[in-house]
């Protein structure tokens, strides 16, 4: 087992290994979420309440939830670096924020669109899960303006798993602030006790664009480690020899 | 057009399925885009340093 960690934590091995892995993911991702938007968009019933309106979470729920999901990704990622002092953690933390960063933006947008014939506002600053995603967002910008901020990558590594970490905290409160306090925003509808409480012509769409979401997340994130393993190990000798193999990058 | 119109909801459905299409194209472009500078950057320094040894 520490054998199979120690090679996958080594930058060559795992620069190599994301290559191939990332096709396999993107595929798969986005052909779950071509099937997901179609049958979202013009197969599912339309909502008894909310209308054709609804449709509006195909893309919002998968969306929150990767906001989070790249959040806890870079927060544990930053841990293992920080504990174990391995440099790929690292550079998975570096490539997941701005992912990060680009699905909670989408996900208040698209929320913030849901809001408007819903509620009859774009935005809600008493509403504690609005609330709380925004601070998300401002602690993916701050963890970004941090590491750009400083140009010794191990300083900027350090200082800004530092702030990964404690800005954890902040995704059980998105989490369970519809539950903790009184919120405008719906209570939870997929994982909650007794099971989702939707219709499976509206759930399977759903679980597919979270599941497409999530692969396609997957490849961009492997795209963007490579990229920052490439970055951090410019000046060794496996980075040399593959740029002046006559193949090039593999 | 009854696709189009979401009962009157068009505008909101169809813009939030817009802003994700380009986030995904954004993300992906972004990504190749930084990987490939940074790849000819090393490129173009390797080589320099080779060629005066």
């Amino acid at each position: 087992m520490l054998t199979f960690l120690h090679k996958m934590a080594s930058p060559p091995h795992f620069y190599g290994l994301a290559n191939t892995l990332g096709p396999w993911l993107a595929v798969p991702g986005y052909l779950l979420i071509a099937f997901g938007a179609f049958a979202g968009l013009f197969v599912a019933p339309p909502d008894y309440q909310q209308g054709d309106a609804f449709r509006i979470i195909y893309v919002h729920v998968p969306a929150a939830y990767l906001s989070m999901m790249a959040y806890m990704l870079m927060a544990v990622a930053s841990g293992i670096g920080l504990i174990w002092r391995i440099k790929l953690a690292h550079a998975v933390a570096a490539a997941a924020a701005p992912l990060g960063a680009a699905f909670t933006l989408l996900a208040l947008a698209t929320g913030s669109i849901w809001g408007k014939p819903m509620w009859g506002t774009w935005w809600e600053w008493g509403d504690p899960r609005l609330t709380s995603e925004l601070i998300l967002l401002f602690l993916y910008f701050g963890y970004m303006a941090l590491r750009s901020a400083i140009d010794d990558t191990v300083k900027a590594d350090k200082a800004s798993a530092v702030l990964a970490l404690v800005g954890a905290v902040n995704v059980p409160i998105i989490h369970f602030s519809v539950e903790w306090w009184s919120s405008l925003h719906q209570g939870p509808t997929l994982v909650k006790e007794g099971g989702p409480a939707m219709d499976p012509a509206m759930l399977y769409p759903l679980l597919a664009m979270i599941v497409g979401f999530t692969l396609v997340f997957g490849a961009q994130v492997l795209r963007r480690i490579r990229t920052e393993v490439l970055y951090r190990e410019r000046r060794t000798n496996w980075v040399r020899h593959m740029i002046l193999t006559p193949e090039g990058e593999s | 057009m009854d696709a189009l119109a979401m009962g009157g909801y068009g505008a909101y459905v169809w813009s939030c399925f817009a802003m994700t299409f380009a986030v995904f194209v954004f993300n992906s472009w972004r990504a190749r885009v930084r990987h490939r500078a940074v790849y000819r950057d090393l490129e173009v320094r390797i080589k320099a340093v080779e060629e005066r040894l």
